[in-house]
């Protein structure tokens, strides 16, 4: 498969004895809503930390936008165009809002540099206005003042989300963005999320199969490691080996 | 010659050896309760005027060392149960602070109860004279007091490895080494362990400073340049690994040993004598902390990390 | 955590303290208590030197204990300036500083690779290697230190009065504050803040916290060498007891009694604990058991003031 924006090559990661990742072979396409699925511990969010930079594999690599970053650390890959959100929840609750969202923007590489000493950041009124729209893209406008750890648990990864936004990037990570909301929050979340397809690329962990369905364009299923199926939703719903992985969870 | 690089050897051997022995302690304080103890040089200090005035008054080394080490065992065991305990679960600035604390304590009250001025610790008479022994058809000399030390801190580092690695205490504390939370969950009494291991440390740093008072001095202040030693071996060698204390004690020891024996030498062999002359000590001194930077910049977690 | 945002009534104080600050030298000449001159300088060079520590450790989070090092540099870069026949303090100072602040950048650089308990060990290793270097230098004076023939001159005015090298303390300490404040709102202390926070979270926003950490490191070494440069004019030595771990040790009491993370915290610190050493050294020659057990208390029973800053709570200011 050539020509994806984010290409994973034989990816493999042991820790001790435990082969969490074996020989993974993966491929985000541009413009598309690629869901990741599979039973717990199947090594998910490990496989997103290895795409993210926060772990380094064993053997294999990891290609975006045609160029080889498995050397890079999670920050460069970062400034290359990639983003994630975190399955739990990794904002700053002590700090506003906005605050949240305006670090976020600052750390963009076209913002700027932070290596700055003298001006004070309250005068930055053009980041504090990407930020607002930042939050208003998830629905978080009016809740800016807010401190962060007071917002309810839905807000509060909506805000992980618009923080993973305003780094604008070509790829998006959401790890199980779904994780602990419930039904209505889900369903903006999901709205969203559909929205946001609309501009970017994303990778979506999730376990929420309804989710999944709703808005993948395909579907690669994990299982103890090992990537055993990917290809279009109704593909992946009736093939064998998914059936048995999951037998016992819903489908 | 070969007289001299010998002797120096074994005096590394015995530094590296006594250095084991504070670093033992500390690096398991580190790696199970995961405290910062600035205070274990004090211990050390503490424990050599423990061990010096109770020869003193026994009028023989090894009673005084016996003493002198259970004292230091019951002082450490006061301090865990007041102090340490709360240290536990603070954060490393406060346990850096409190530790620090301490030593401003204990140096000013042995300085109050003992003066200032070094205090005399006679090694027993029986070992009082050298060593003569025959290696490669030469003869050697060496003194016996110090085989004496070497021989402890073989039969102590034996001892610790025996405890550490084959008994069921040892298997806990490699265990709350590598993960406390796990250990706790697995049913194990904690709390009697991290008593247990900082009284031990206590001990271990009182033997070594007695062992080490008849040849260094004891007095106010002895136990912060020794401290440093002990931390520079622990980074070398890993935090929570006894086997890392030792082989880093012994590299520490010996290279310091050596190295300010041998280095000035050298440095004259090959350099103008002026820029020897300044350069010799001052490149001797440091020679250890820049091994330490060295090993640092490939195995930042030390040679043998006890934690993941 | 909040971002540290500064009370309402932080300017005019600090306004006020500049104005009295400036009166007292003439003041105590006024009623002949000039030889409490000297000590007020060194309350302000200190205050220099725990400031520049508190932006390591309250703003960055980094538990420095080798800061000494960057203080006792600059006072025998001083010293050797001196030594070198450049007596003039507008070139010693810089150079001072900037000897320093390469050293902390040297020493970040390896250090700040590593986390939490190592981290202090190693500083503190480092420091006692600087420590040992320099008293087996004899060049440099050895175990006595290195001593200065006279106070320098600062453009081409005499040090040597009391009055003048208060004078020059204050100016450095002012325009060290004016610094640290502007630079805590701005970019770099936000993002510094951030990163003591949350550092994974700030390294998934793109910042290379590694980068930041080492600037505020280096930053910090160099005005702690600013303020052992001035301190050797003080003293007319540099000595190398500045370099002992124990010397760490106390600016970083200074820090945590005067408040780690906030801007004054270094300066109230200094305040607090040279004249708490004042008073206690006339009550008992053993006052540092004094001193420790106060120490204990603070860490024991005031714990807010050593770990609100560690503990992320909600309601900041």
């Amino acid at each position: 498969m050539s020509g994806g924006l984010l290409e994973v090559r034989r990816l493999s990661r042991r820790f001790a004895a435990v082969d969490a990742l074996k020989d993974v072979d993966f491929t985000v396409v541009a413009g598309e809503v690629h869901a990741l699925i599979g039973p717990n511990g199947a090594g998910k969010t490990t496989f997103i930390h290895h795409v993210s930079g926060a772990l380094r594999p064993d053997h294999g690599s990891v290609h975006f936008a045609g160029r080889d970053v498995t050397g890079l650390s999670m920050h460069e890959r970062v400034r290359a165009g990639m983003a994630r959100s975190y399955q739990i929840t990794n904002v700053f609750p002590s700090l506003s809002v906005r605050d949240n969202a305006a670090l976020a923007v600052q750390g963009r590489a076209d913002a700027g540099s932070s290596f700055r000493f003298w001006r004070p950041v309250a005068a930055e009124t053009a980041l504090f206005g990407e930020a607002e729209s930042c939050l208003a893209q998830v629905g978080l406008a009016g809740k800016a003042d807010a401190i962060a750890g007071s917002l309810s648990h839905g807000e509060q990864r909506a805000l992980e989300l618009a923080m993973a936004l305003a780094t604008r990037p070509q790829l998006l990570l959401l790890d199980e963005p779904m994780a602990g909301t419930g039904p209505e929050e889900s369903a903006r979340m999901v709205e969203l999320i559909e929205d946001l397809a609309r501009h970017v690329t994303i990778l979506l962990v999730e376990h929420d199969m309804d989710a999944v369905f709703r808005l993948a364009d395909r579907i690669s299923v994990l299982v103890n490691g090992q990537m055993i199926c990917t290809g279009r939703p109704d593909e992946v719903r009736n093939d064998p080996g998914v059936r048995r992985a999951y037998l016992g969870d819903h489908l | 010659m070969t007289q001299l690089i010998l002797e120096q050897a074994l005096n590394g051997l015995q530094f590296g050896l006594m250095l084991f022995l504070l670093a033992a302690g500390l690096t398991l304080v580190f790696g199970i309760m995961d405290c910062i103890n600035l205070a274990h040089g004090s211990l050390y200090m503490v424990g050599a005027y423990f061990v010096a005035a109770a020869a003193q008054a026994a009028d023989s080394f090894w009673v005084g060392l016996g003493i002198g080490v259970a004292g230091a065992a019951l002082l450490g065991l006061l301090l865990e149960l007041t102090l340490f305990r709360r240290l536990y679960q603070r954060d490393h600035l406060s346990q850096v602070l409190a530790t620090f604390a301490l030593i401003l304590i204990a140096n000013e009250a042995v300085r109050a109860i003992w003066g200032p001025a070094a205090i005399l610790l006679n090694p027993p008479e029986a070992l009082a004279g050298p060593v003569e022994f025959s290696l490669l058809g030469n003869d050697f000399f060496y003194p016996a007091y110090r085989l004496v030390i070497i021989a402890v801190g073989l039969l102590v580092a034996a001892l610790l490895y025996l405890l550490v690695a084959k008994s069921r205490v040892g298997m806990w504390v490699r265990a709350g080494a590598a993960n406390r939370e796990m250990t706790e969950a697995l049913g194990v009494n904690v709390r009697a362990l991290f008593t247990a291991v900082f009284v031990f440390g206590a001990a271990l740093c009182a033997l070594a400073g007695g062992l080490l008072g008849p040849l260094l001095a004891v007095q106010v202040g002895m136990g912060e340049s020794v401290l440093i030693l002990a931390f520079v071996v622990i980074i070398i060698g890993g935090i929570g690994s006894i086997r890392g204390a030792l082989v880093g004690a012994l590299i520490v020891g010996s290279v310091d040993t050596l190295g300010r024996a041998l280095l000035p030498t050298l440095l004259r062999a090959t350099l103008p004598a002026d820029a020897a002359s300044t350069l010799g000590p001052a490149l001797a001194s440091i020679l250890i902390y820049l091994l330490m930077a060295a090993i640092l910049f490939f195995k930042p977690q030390g040679l043998f990390p006890a934690r993941a | 955590m909040a971002f540290y945002r500064p009370t309402r009534w932080q300017r005019p104080l600090a306004l006020a303290l500049l104005v009295a600050l400036a009166a007292l030298p003439f003041v105590l000449e006024a009623f002949d208590q000039a030889f409490y001159i000297g000590l007020a300088t060194r309350v302000l060079i200190f205050a220099l030197a725990a400031s520049s520590l508190n932006l390591v450790l309250g703003f960055g989070g980094m538990v420095s204990l080798g800061h000494a090092a960057f203080f006792g540099i600059g006072a025998y870069v001083a010293a050797i300036c001196q030594q070198a026949g450049i007596n003039e303090a507008l070139v010693a100072f810089p150079a001072a500083m900037a000897a320093a602040g390469l050293f902390a950048l040297a020493v970040g650089a390896v250090s700040l690779r590593t986390r939490g308990v190592y981290f202090i060990m190693i500083t503190l290793a480092f420091a006692q290697m600087v420590y040992y270097l320099f008293i087996s230098a004899r060049t440099w004076g050895g175990d006595d230190g290195l001593p200065l023939a006279g106070r320098m001159t600062l453009a081409g005015i005499s040090l040597a009065g009391d009055r003048a090298l208060f004078f020059a303390a204050l100016a450095a300490l002012t325009a060290a504050m004016v610094l640290f404040a502007r630079l805590v709102d701005a970019r770099f202390g936000r993002t510094l803040q951030a990163i003591r926070e949350n550092e994974t979270r700030m390294e998934a926003l793109g910042y290379p916290a590694f980068r930041y950490r080492l600037v505020a490191f280096a930053l910090g070494g160099a005005f702690a060498g600013l303020a052992g440069a001035l301190l050797a004019n003080l003293t007319g030595l540099a000595s190398p007891n500045l370099l002992q771990w124990t010397q760490s040790g106390t600016l970083l009491v200074m820090v945590i009694i005067g408040g780690v993370g906030t801007l004054w915290g270094g300066v109230v610190g200094a305040a607090l604990l040279l004249g708490l050493e004042e008073v206690l050294v006339g009550v008992t020659e053993h006052w540092h058991i004094i001193l420790g057990l106060l120490l204990l208390a603070v860490v024991l029973f005031a714990p807010k003031g050593v770990t609100a800053l560690f503990a992320a709570k909600g309601g900041g200011r």
